[in-house]
C-alpha cells in the first residue's frame, strides 16, 4: 500500500466527477454516500500507508512515486510525482480524517439545501486538491494544489451565490489570495534559478551544499523564503492579507470548518515546514515570520473580543491560532507548528461544527447576543463545545494545552526565539481564553435571549420545521462527527507530550526525518525542565484568568461589559470596527484602483485608444469604399472593358519586364 | 505551306473583333456571339502552335475549350431567354439592378 499511496488521490477526484456531472439526477442519499465513501477510502489508504511507513526504519521513511513527466522544457523538468514522508503522512491523515468527519456532518447540515450535489462535488474536489498540495514531491505540484484549494474555497464561499454578500466574499477571498499567489510563484521561479530544480529533495540537497550555515544579511535565500512567506500570508490569512478569512464565513458552516479552519488555511504552515531547509538558513525571514505571526495572533485575538457573530468569533480565532503556528515556524520549531496545526484542526473543526449545530437549531441565527441559555436545549452540543473551548483555551491535559505550550516554550528557548515573542504569545493565550469563553457563555449560558433566524429556505416540511419555537439537537450525522472530534480534541495532545512529562515527544520523533536537510543552529545554554514547567504554569494561569474574567463579565455581572465599553469607548469602538483595516484597504488600494480603472483605463485607454483604433480602421475603409463603389456602375460592357484593359496590362508586363 | 504567323495574325484579328463586339454592342445575343468568336480565336491559335511545335497538347486543349463552350452556350442561352421573358429586353445597359 505504501508504494501505491497515490491512489488515494483518485477517490475524491472520482467522487467530485460523479457528483458534479450526474449529481443532479442522483438521489440525495447516494450523493452523500459517494462523497463520504470517497474520502473514507482515501483516509483508509492514507492510514494503511502510514502504518507501513512507521514500520520502516526512521531514515528509510520516504517514498516517491513518479507517474509521468508533466512539463519538460530545456533544463526544466516537472514530474507529476508524489512524496510520502512523515510530514506529508501527518498532513494527509489530518486532511482526509477531519475531511471525512466533516463530509458526514455535511449530510445532516446541508440536508434539503439547493445544489446539494454541487456542494459535495466541490467538497470532494477540495480534498483532492489538498491531497495534491500535501503529497506533491515538487513545488509545481504543490502550486497546482495550492491554486486548486483556492478555487474550491472560492466556489464554496460563494455557495449561496444568490446572496450578494456570498459572491462578494468569494471574490474577495480569491483576489486577496491572488496577491499572495503571485509572490509564491516568483519564489518558485527563483528556486529554479538558484537551485536548478523544483523537486524538493534536489533543491534541498543543493541548498545544503551551497549554504553550509545560515545566510548572512538579506540575500537570495531570504528573498526566496520571504516571497514564499507572502504566499503563505495570503493562503493562511496572516497580516496583512488576513482580511478575506472573516468574510469567508459566508459559506456553509462545514466549509468554514474544513477549509477555513482545519485544512486549507494551514497550507502555508505546511509549506514553510516543508521548506524548512530554506527557512532555517534565512534568519532574516524567520524573524519576519515570527513577528508577523505574533502580531497577527494578537490583532486577531483583539478583534475577536468585539465580534457578535458566532462564526466571526471563530474566524478571527482561527487567524489568531494560525499566527501561533507561524510563530512556531518563525523560531525554527517546525514540528511544534505542525503539532499545533493538528490539534487546532481537531478543536477548531469541532468548534465550527458545534457552532453549525447551534446555527441549525437557531434557524440560521448567528448573533450570539440573540442566543443565551441554549445549554438547556442543546446539551450535547454544549458538551462538545465546552471540550473544544477548554482545548483552545489551553486548559492542562487537553490537546491545545500541549501544542500551544510547546510553541510558547520554543518561542522562549529556541536560539531564534525571544522572550518578547513569548510574552506576546502568553498575552494572546489569555485573550483567547477570554473571547472563547465569552462566546460560550453568551451562547449557552445566562439569560435566554433567543431570537430565531429567518432563513427562508428549502429546508421544507421535514424534521426541523420552523413552527416549533424551541431549538432542537440535530440528527446523528451531525452529532457523530462532533463526538469523534471531541475525543480527538481531548486526546490529540498525547502524541506530543513535552519533555517534562515524557521521555520522547512522539510527534517530533516521527517528523524528524522530514526536517533532515534543515540547518539547526547551536543552542545557547541548556534550559531546565523546571523552567519549562514554570512557564507552562504561567501560561495556564493567564488562560484561567481569561476564563475567570469572561465568567465575571458575562455571567456574574452581565452589565459589566457595557460599563467597560462606555469607559473605554475609543478602544471599544476601534475593536468593534476591526481596527478599520478593511476601511484602510478600501481607501488606499480599492478606491485608487477603481479611480484608475474608471477614469484612465476605461475612459482614456479603452474608449480612446482601443475603440479609437477599431473605429478608425473602419472609418478609413468606409471612406475608400465610398469612392471605389462608383466603379460598379451596372454596365456590363464597362466591366468587360476593365477586364480587357487588365489583361492587356498583364500581357504588356509579362512581355516587357518579366521575359 | 501557310506559315504559322498567318494563323496567329488571323487569330489576333478575330480576338480583337470579338472583344470590340463585347464592349460596343448592347444586345446580349450579339455579345454572346462575340464571346464565341473570341474563344474560337484562341482555339485557332492553339491549333496553330500545336502544328508548329508538332505536339498534340494544343489540339487536346481545343477539344476541352469546345466542350466548355458548348456547356456555356447551353447555360448562357437559357439565361438570355429567361432575361427576355422577365424584362422584355436584351439591352444589357438596362439590366443594372446590382449597381451601387
Amino acid at each position: 500500500m505504501l508504494e501505491s499511496f497515490w491512489i488515494l488521490l483518485l477517490f475524491p477526484l472520482a467522487g467530485a466527477a460523479v457528483n458534479g456531472l450526474c449529481g443532479k439526477r442522483l438521489p440525495h442519499k447516494l450523493i452523500g454516500l459517494i462523497a463520504c465513501g470517497a474520502v473514507l477510502a482515501s483516509f483508509l489508504v492514507a492510514a494503511l500507508a502510514f502504518v507501513e511507513l512507521t514500520g520502516r526504519a526512521a531514515d528509510d521513511r520516504l517514498v516517491t512515486v513518479s507517474l509521468f513527466t508533466w512539463i519538460e522544457a530545456g533544463e526544466f523538468v516537472s514530474r507529476a510525482a508524489f512524496l510520502f514522508d512523515p510530514l506529508s503522512a501527518v498532513m494527509i491523515l489530518i486532511v482526509t480524517g477531519v475531511g471525512f468527519l466533516i463530509h458526514v456532518y455535511s449530510i445532516g447540515y446541508m440536508h434539503g439545501e439547493d445544489g446539494y450535489y454541487r456542494y459535495f462535488s466541490y467538497l470532494n474536489l477540495f480534498i483532492f486538491m489538498m491531497s495534491l498540495l500535501v503529497l506533491g514531491d515538487n513545488f509545481l505540484v504543490m502550486f497546482v494544489g495550492w491554486e486548486g484549494v483556492g478555487l474550491c474555497s472560492y466556489l464554496l464561499i460563494g455557495y449561496y451565490f444568490k446572496e450578494r454578500f456570498a459572491g462578494d466574499a468569494a471574490k474577495k477571498a480569491f483576489v486577496v489570495n491572488r496577491v499572495g499567489d503571485f509572490a509564491f510563484l516568483l519564489g518558485l521561479f527563483l528556486i529554479f534559478r538558484e537551485f536548478g530544480s523544483i523537486t524538493y529533495l534536489d533543491a534541498f540537497q543543493s541548498v545544503q551544499s551551497s549554504y553550509p550555515g545560515m545566510e548572512t544579511g538579506f540575500g537570495i535565500l531570504s528573498l526566496i523564503t520571504l516571497l514564499l512567506f507572502i504566499g503563505a500570508t495570503g493562503k493562511s490569512a496572516q497580516t496583512p492579507l488576513y482580511v478575506w478569512l472573516p468574510d469567508a464565513m459566508a459559506g456553509p458552516t462545514p466549509v468554514s470548518a474544513l477549509i477555513h479552519a482545519a485544512t486549507m488555511v494551514t497550507a502555508g504552515v505546511y509549506m514553510i515546514a516543508r521548506c524548512s531547509p530554506l527557512y532555517s538558513r534565512a534568519p532574516e525571514t524567520l524573524l519576519i515570520v515570527a513577528v508577523v505571526g505574533a502580531a497577527t495572533a494578537l490583532l486577531a485575538a483583539l478583534i475577536a473580543i468585539g465580534q457578535r457573530d458566532i462564526k466571526k468569533v471563530l474566524a478571527y480565532s482561527t487567524v489568531s491560532q494560525l499566527g501561533y503556528m507561524f510563530v512556531a515556524c518563525g523560531v525554527g520549531a517546525y514540528a511544534a507548528g505542525i503539532f499545533h496545526l493538528m490539534t487546532h484542526a481537531f478543536f477548531k473543526a469541532l468548534l465550527f461544527l458545534g457552532s453549525g449545530s447551534v446555527i441549525l437549531a437557531m434557524h440560521h441565527q448567528q448573533n450570539i447576543f440573540k442566543m443565551g441559555g441554549l445549554k438547556k436545549y442543546l446539551p450535547y452540543t454544549w458538551g462538545v463545545m465546552l471540550v473544544a473551548t477548554l482545548a483552545i483555551a489551553g486548559v492542562p491535559g487537553l490537546s491545545g494545552f500541549f501544542s500551544k505550550d510547546e510553541i510558547l516554550w520554543q518561542a522562549f528557548s529556541s536560539p531564534q526565539g525571544h522572550p518578547l515573542i513569548w510574552a506576546l504569545g502568553v498575552a494572546v493565550a489569555g485573550l483567547t481564553a477570554f473571547y472563547m469563553f465569552r462566546m460560550l457563555f453568551l451562547t449557552f449560558h445566562g439569560q435566554e435571549r433567543i431570537e430565531m433566524g429567518h432563513h427562508d429556505d428549502s429546508h421544507g416540511e421535514d424534521d426541523h420545521s420552523h413552527h416549533d419555537a424551541k431549538p432542537q439537537e440535530p440528527g446523528w450525522s451531525v452529532r457523530g462527527p462532533l463526538g469523534v472530534l471531541a475525543v480527538l480534541s481531548v486526546l490529540g495532545g498525547l502524541v506530543g507530550l513535552p519533555a517534562w512529562l515524557a521521555s520522547t515527544n512522539q510527534l517530533h520523533h516521527f517528523l524528524e526525518p522530514s526536517f533532515h536537510y534543515q540547518f539547526v543552529p547551536e543552542a545557547h545554554g541548556e534550559h531546565s525542565h523546571a523552567l519549562e514547567m514554570g512557564l507552562a504554569g504561567v501560561t495556564t494561569l493567564i488562560g484561567l484568568m481569561g476564563i475567570f474574567v469572561a465568567y465575571t463579565a458575562y455571567l456574574r455581572r452581565p452589565h459589566l461589559p457595557e460599563q467597560v465599553s462606555q469607559r473605554l469607548s475609543g478602544l471599544y469602538r476601534l475593536i468593534r470596527q476591526k481596527f478599520l483595516v478593511d476601511e484602510a484597504y478600501d481607501a488606499v488600494i480599492i478606491r485608487p484602483t477603481h479611480w484608475l480603472s474608471k477614469n484612465v483605463l476605461w475612459k482614456v485607454f479603452d474608449d480612446g485608444v482601443i475603440d479609437g483604433a477599431v473605429n478608425g480602421t473602419a472609418t478609413v475603409v468606409q471612406i475608400w469604399a465610398q469612392q471605389l463603389r462608383k466603379i460598379q456602375n451596372g454596365y456590363v460592357r464597362s466591366y468587360a472593358t476593365w477586364i480587357l484593359l487588365g489583361t492587356a496590362l498583364l500581357f504588356a508586363y509579362f512581355s516587357y519586364f518579366a521575359a | 505551306m501557310v506559315p504559322t504567323s498567318h494563323y496567329l495574325i488571323l487569330g489576333a484579328i478575330l480576338f480583337a473583333i470579338g472583344s470590340f463586339g463585347v464592349i460596343f454592342r448592347r444586345n446580349a445575343i450579339t455579345m454572346f456571339m462575340c464571346v464565341e468568336i473570341m474563344l474560337n480565336a484562341v482555339n485557332l491559335t492553339l491549333v496553330a502552335y500545336s502544328r508548329s511545335f508538332n505536339q498534340v497538347d494544343g489540339q487536346i486543349f481545343v477539344i476541352f475549350v469546345m466542350v466548355v463552350a458548348a456547356a456555356e452556350a447551353a447555360v448562357g442561352l437559357a439565361l438570355i431567354v429567361l432575361l427576355n421573358k422577365r424584362r422584355g429586353t436584351l439591352d444589357v445597359d438596362q439590366i443594372d439592378t446590382m449597381r451601387w
